[in-house]
């Protein structure tokens, strides 16, 4: 039968194309780039950043590649814990992850953002007291009138559980209180549009995602602004942090350096709506304690 | 009673139904062709995705679909060859191979989501693959596997048992007879169902938001070596596939031009599924009338 | 004589190849078993997990309606892992749509086989099959771009709920429905159709009073087929039910499904705590529910066969 034997030998040739492509292609292989390569997972909210500062740090040091990968902040302090990769986005401390060893873990912020709350427009009130906030996102209050506002029925939005956003409006905003279970939403964006669509409608979103939709009201008369959060007047802002196990060895410190060094902190951390951890004048412990920023 | 109204209502409910049926799909495809198009260009198909500014494209994200897709058909075609073959030529009828069928079943009424957090857990954390191109493909592939098995199934069974016999009477052994004779007779079937699946696998997300990851970093299109992991080709990168740049853009994007994004990446999957959709009954019509005329 | 008997005994070229591909299509075979059996065994350790190393009751579990797992129950000691909320919300918007699609179904089944046969094929045919193909992240976004927003303007509130999820899925299974319903009544025998009009039924009573009755089984195997789909059906879901998981008290207030909190969570929560091994059994009972779905088909299958 010729032609199977064709078809064989067809097939056999195939197999030795191929097994050679990949035998010259793997000791072709760039060997500078491929020792070197960093691996961060983690917070969606960070990626971005940490992306964009790694391919401009690969870009300006051959031989670096940064790998940055989301799958939530949750998955990026397991991993890092295990060792299983160099860096740990996330939008908590180590330590307010429950099932995290975060003795092992050394924090590394990168960033802060500021957190608002957001109404609807047609609410017409531009100021909360944080006791206020916590009466209405724990269900103490339901209708607006209670708050000197229109008969109106509150709509609570919140961020998916375990996010950052939320973690850090529930300590900060809301004094440790839990929200009530409503609906939820992940994205900024989508929780925006729906403030402003729906009456008596409340949520909460990072400064970047405030616009003139929605009120962004005063808390407790301070208004929700950067030199506010800076000068450690505004309460509902958290800081993003980067985690290595252990000491980082040199090429990751290399790369944390890069992401504290002027460059990224003054052009690419605004650009995302953070804001710089040099410009902040205070420090503020997990448990909330504030000392002034040397 | 009158038995001829009632004929004529149930006939113009009937055709209203199917009337209402087509409006659906037309006025879907309609209004995501209608939105899309407009955003579609060279520029938004072959640039890389922006996070946080207007005005990026989705040529990284349509390149991982399609290499995805590759391999996870590389993997799954041979073992679903081997085991339809196996069903429909040397499976008796025991209760074995009803457990083995009801296992088939039920891998295909798994909700596709399951299958991801199942390659989530092997590959991505105990094999420590990451999230990475070689985990999402074997996703896709376990994912692809039932529907794969079963078409080809149906194609082989399809086959008249007569040209068995006809391979029996001149002395071939069953498997000469499945290879030589029933396999290139069922080609044209085989061919359809497998563009058909593929289309399926091109739209799936469920399955890789955990396995294949969120994040499309910056390739290297000159570099074709799959051993640097920047290289397009490297399996162990992470790459967000075109139907999960739309759910993850959709749940927490931010850049501004998200509707426009989404509704552009959204045309592109519905042209390439439709693309898909025909050419699978083109290419089976064709290949019927040559193998059947020669 | 010997080597005779040594020709006879040996295995010729062609007993050996068939061994060859035999053995090579049953291991292929073996493979996806044992892929089954995997994601089985894997999927049911880390969800058992819940029950055994945190303690959860199952009741708690089950019938629980406060579901905030990083939240500890002053007076139980445990935290608020009811995920009755999750369970209601998969069930309602499986059990709406398939309700709302099975007319739909029939119609448009009953049309491409009996009211119009070659326009209906030629039109009706690759009209399902394309609304099979299309992905279900693309029904999301039309959910959220169409339905969602549509909701908010007629009925109020913020649009996302459980109404808006059942209209999703109502489309999103109606093709898979459709095209099993049309081989079920395209497997009626013929002599059906023709005994009935001549003894002088109208095309409608032969419709409803033979081929309904005689495709019943096959119908309820589509539904159910369906019924699995939706009640797996993640991401378009996700995106437009509004993921509150509270009790439904409504059909437009935010609901949520087993598959929406298990993509929004799994990411967020720790490896082995318990807000992540309450996920896990959540991934078991979508997987336990898909073993009953398959149960049912085969219980529907069995039974019209005896018939």
């Amino acid at each position: 039968m010729p032609k199977m034997h064709r078809g064989r030998t067809i097939f056999a040739g195939i197999l030795v194309v191929l097994a050679l492509l990949i035998g010259t292609a793997y000791l072709t292989r760039d060997k500078t780039s491929s020792s070197v390569s960093i691996t961060a997972v983690g917070s969606t909210a960070l990626q971005p950043l940490v992306e964009a500062a790694g391919e401009d740090y690969a870009r300006d040091n051959a031989g670096v590649f940064v790998n940055v990968q989301g799958g939530g902040t949750g998955t990026g302090l397991s991993q890092v814990a295990q060792g299983a990769v160099d860096l740990g986005n996330s939008d908590l401390f180590a330590a307010e992850k429950k099932g995290i060893k975060a003795q092992d873990l050394v924090d590394h912020q990168v960033a802060v953002v500021g957190i608002t709350p957001i109404l609807n427009k047609g609410l017409n009130i531009h100021d909360l007291t944080s006791k206020q906030l916590q009466d209405i996102f724990t269900g103490k209050v339901t209708n607006w009138k209670e708050l000197n506002g229109p008969d109106q029925e509150i709509v609570v939005i919140n961020r998916a559980a375990g996010s950052g956003t939320r973690a850090a409006f529930e300590k900060w905003g809301l004094d440790g209180a839990k929200s009530l279970e409503a609906q939820e939403q992940d994205s900024s964006g989508m929780v925006r549009s729906i403030v402003s669509s729906t009456p008596g409608a409340i949520s909460y979103v990072a400064f970047a995602y405030g616009n003139s939709s929605v009120t962004s009201p005063a808390i407790n008369g301070v208004a929700a602004k950067d030199e506010n959060v800076k000068n450690g007047t505004y309460p509902i802002w958290s800081y993003e942090h980067i985690y290595t196990k252990g000491k980082p060895n040199q090429a990751v410190q290399g790369f944390l350096d890069y992401l504290m060094s002027h460059q990224v902190q003054s052009k690419l951390v605004p650009k995302l709506g953070y804001i710089s951890i040099h410009d902040m004048d205070i420090k503020r412990s997990m448990d909330g304690q504030i000392t002034a920023n040397s | 009673m009158n038995a001829k109204l009632a004929d004529k209502i149930a006939t113009t409910v009937i055709y209203v139904i199917a009337g209402m049926v087509a409006l659906v799909l037309f006025s879907m495809l309609g209004f995501i062709l209608v939105q899309g198009l407009p955003h579609l260009s060279w520029h938004f198909l072959t640039s890389p995705a922006l996070s946080f500014e207007a005005g990026g494209g989705i040529g990284i994200q349509l390149f991982n679909s399609f290499y995805l897709l590759v391999l996870a058909m590389v993997i799954s075609f041979p073992i679903a060859l081997g085991a339809a073959i196996y069903l429909n030529e040397y499976a008796k009828k025991s209760v074995w191979t009803n457990i083995i069928r009801t296992a088939i079943e039920i891998l295909s009424s798994l909700p596709s989501v399951v299958v991801g957090l199942f390659g989530f857990l092997l590959f991505v954390v105990q094999f420590k693959f990451g999230f990475s191109i070689l985990s999402g493909a074997i996703a896709l592939s376990i994912f692809n596997l039932p529907l794969l098995t079963r078409s080809i199934e149906t194609s082989l069974a399809q086959i008249p048992y007569l040209q068995r016999e006809a391979g029996a009477a001149l002395g071939l052994s069953r498997w000469e007879t499945v290879l030589h004779v029933v396999l290139p007779a069922a080609v044209p079937s085989i061919v359809t169902g497998v563009v058909l699946s593929a289309g399926r696998v091109f739209g799936e997300a469920a399955a890789l938001i955990f396995t294949a990851g969120q994040s499309a970093p910056a390739l290297n299109f000159m570099d074709w070596n799959p051993f640097n992991i920047s290289s397009p080709l490297s399996p162990m990168r992470p790459a967000e596939t075109l139907a999960v740049h739309i759910w993850k853009i959709n749940s927490e994007g931010i850049m501004p031009d998200l509707n426009l994004v989404s509704a552009g990446a959204s045309a592109v999957l519905i042209i390439v599924v439709l693309i898909f959709n025909f050419s699978a009954r083109k290419l089976g019509m064709k290949l019927f009338k040559k193998l059947t005329s020669s | 004589m010997d080597s005779i008997t040594e020709k006879i005994k040996r295995q010729s070229e062609s007993t050996r190849k068939d061994r060859f591909g035999r053995t090579l299509s049953w291991t292929a075979l073996t493979f996806i078993v044992l892929v089954v059996a995997l994601i089985f065994a894997f999927v049911l350790s880390r969800g058992l997990n819940t029950f055994i190393a945190n303690k959860v009751s199952v009741t708690d579990f089950l019938f629980g309606t406060t579901w905030n797992p990083s939240v500890v129950n002053p007076k139980t000691h445990q935290p608020f892992v009811g995920a009755l909320p999750m369970i209601m919300g998969s069930f309602l918007v499986t059990f709406l749509s398939a309700i709302v699609a099975t007319p739909f179904a029939i119609g448009t089944a009953l049309f491409m086989t009996e009211i119009a046969k070659k326009r209906g094929a030629k039109i009706m045919q690759p009209i399902v099959e394309l609304l099979v193909g299309i992905p279900s992240v693309v029904y999301g976004f039309i959910g959220l771009t169409v339905i969602v927003p549509f909701m908010r303007g007629v009925v109020g509130g913020s649009g996302f709920g459980i109404l808006s999820g059942t209209i999703v899925l109502f489309v999103m299974i109606l093709p898979t429905v459709t095209s099993m319903t049309v081989d079920t009544l395209k497997s009626v025998p013929r002599h059906y159709r023709e005994s009935a009009l001549a003894i002088g039924a109208t095309r409608w009573q032969m419709i409803y009073k033979v081929i309904l009755r005689a495709a019943t089984p096959g119908i309820l195997t589509a539904v159910v087929f369906g019924m699995a789909r939706a009640f797996g059906e993640a991401l378009a879901v996700q995106m437009v039910i509004g993921n509150a998981a509270l009790m439904p008290t409504g059909l437009t207030t935010p609901a949520s499904t087993l598959t929406s909190v298990l993509t929004m969570g799994i990411g967020n929560t720790v490896m082995g705590s318990l807000q992540n091994n309450v996920l896990w059994t959540l991934a078991m009972i979508l997987l336990l529910m898909s073993l009953v779905f398959n149960l049912i088909i085969r219980m529907i299958g069995s039974k019209g066969e005896l018939k």
